[in-house]
């Protein structure tokens, strides 16, 4: 057994590379694109406030897989071809996304309604209020529930393994194809998973006790 | 681009999503009955135990929170049965699998409503004469109960959504339906417009439904 999981570290070893890119990736991207679309949620004209609850709304109602799929299979049927690679990342980035958003809208909406008129009263733009006002103290509220979040994207990258790509899951398969030692690889997989979200998991939790001397 | 739109084929085909559907719906319900057998046992057993007790629940439910759910479906399905002499379908193990996933959620969402119930409550118990037992499944279970309906909603629809995993070992629930039509008819962008609608109308309508239980049971405040 032992001898088993000394051949397949290699592999596993870039597996985990791979979930790590994707990983990083879809939060970067999705934190770009979500605050975004989350700014156009709270402040942004009705049209564009229907818009991204719409978006919002659908991503979130359905299961990543299907989103997945249909990113895969759908983009090239309407003559868009991307890389199983970054259709991947495109899906679950849609995913992330909204997550984001529904951080956003709920870190600013906790901010009172006086801080935002106070910043208007002494004549700050709209930029200004969002740069020095709301976002430093919006910040202490997005972060927990955000780095926690992070765990949704490691966990949920593990299902671009289906399209294909050899991730952390995808190379676990394969070992297992190889030297039909089903047990041993998948604990070791998930202990692999485990330790990357649980020191998640503990950040967040460190850092929301340490912001939790703010009250309302 | 230049893609017409044919929902012909899904039309034809529409029995492979709709019993999906029903199937997903069932092992979703069925995976909460049980999780919620196994979060109310942890949960009760976790907040009067010792620190091993403890700590052993407390690894269970890390455990199984920050693995990918298709990691964990494969390891029952696939990995399980080679150590231990048990063999069961994929639907069954797949329910085991959602199952002890939801416990694990669950056991977090009870343990913090018991711990939400109000002292005075358990001292009125007390005061009338009830014994232990008869304090946790009259006071406390119920107050408990009514206090976690919002979050029990939330992880029965989260869980409906997780059964498209089941598709990974071929189980025929709705995302496996519209698999099938994808590779048999090539009809893509349509089956899938349609299966994201089937789970948006299908999300929405337990969760009506579900708010009205909860608005039935709502904790006094």
């Amino acid at each position: 057994m032992l001898s088993q999981i000394l051949y397949a570290l290699p592999f596993l070893a870039e597996g985990f590379a791979v979930t790590l890119w994707v990983s990083l990736l879809v939060v970067v991207l999705s934190l770009v694109a979500g605050v975004v679309l989350g700014v156009g949620l709270v402040y942004g004209p009705a049209p564009a406030r229907l818009a991204v609850r719409i978006f919002s709304d659908t991503i979130r109602g359905i299961p990543i897989l299907v989103l997945i799929f249909f990113v895969y299979y759908g983009l090239p049927a309407v003559g868009l071809h991307l890389q199983s690679f970054w259709a991947a990342v495109l899906a679950l980035t849609l995913f992330k996304t909204a997550q984001v958003v529904e951080y956003l809208r709920g870190a600013v909406g906790s901010i009172p309604k006086g801080q935002s008129e106070a910043a208007m009263a002494i004549g700050l733009t709209f930029r200004q209020r969002l740069a020095y006002v709301i976002f430093p103290q919006a910040f202490r509220r997005f972060l927990p529930p955000w780095i926690n979040g992070v765990t949704d994207a490691v966990k949920g990258s593990a299902l671009v393994s289906l399209l294909g790509i050899t991730d952390l899951m995808q190379a676990i398969n394969q070992v297992i194809g190889r030297t039909y030692e089903a047990m041993p690889l998948y604990i070791l997989g998930a202990l692999v998973y485990f330790a990357v979200n649980y020191a998640l998991s503990l950040a967040s939790r460190r850092l929301e006790q340490r912001f939790s001397f703010i009250r309302e | 681009m230049g893609y017409t739109l044919n929902f012909n084929l899904i039309w034809r085909h529409f029995d492979k999503l709709w019993g999906g559907l029903l199937l997903s719906l069932e092992l979703a319900v069925i995976s909460i009955a049980i999780g919620i057998v196994i979060g109310l046992v942890l949960a009760v057993w976790y907040v009067s135990a010792g620190r091993v007790v403890r700590s052993i629940i407390a690894a269970y439910v890390e455990f199984i929170r920050n693995v990918p759910l298709i990691l964990l479906v494969y390891l029952v399905f696939y990995g399980l049965p080679t150590v231990v002499d048990i063999a069961y379908s994929a639907p069954t193990s797949f329910v085991a699998t959602l199952s002890l996933y939801s416990g694990a959620y669950l056991v977090e969402v009870f343990r913090s409503g018991l711990e939400a119930v109000p002292r005075g409550q358990l001292d009125a118990g007390k005061a009338i004469g009830l014994t232990p037992w008869q304090r946790l499944i009259h006071v406390r279970l119920p107050t408990m109960l009514r206090i976690t309906l919002p979050a029990l909603s939330n992880t029965f629809l989260s869980l409906f959504k997780d059964t498209s995993v089941a598709s990974v070992i071929s189980v025929p629930e709705l995302t496996y339906g519209a698999q099938w039509i994808n590779f048999n008819t090539f009809r893509i962008v349509e089956v899938y417009l349609v299966t994201t609608a089937m789970y948006l109308l299908t999300g929405y309508v337990l969760l009506f439904a579900l708010r009205l239980v909860e608005r039935r049971f709502r904790a006094a405040r």
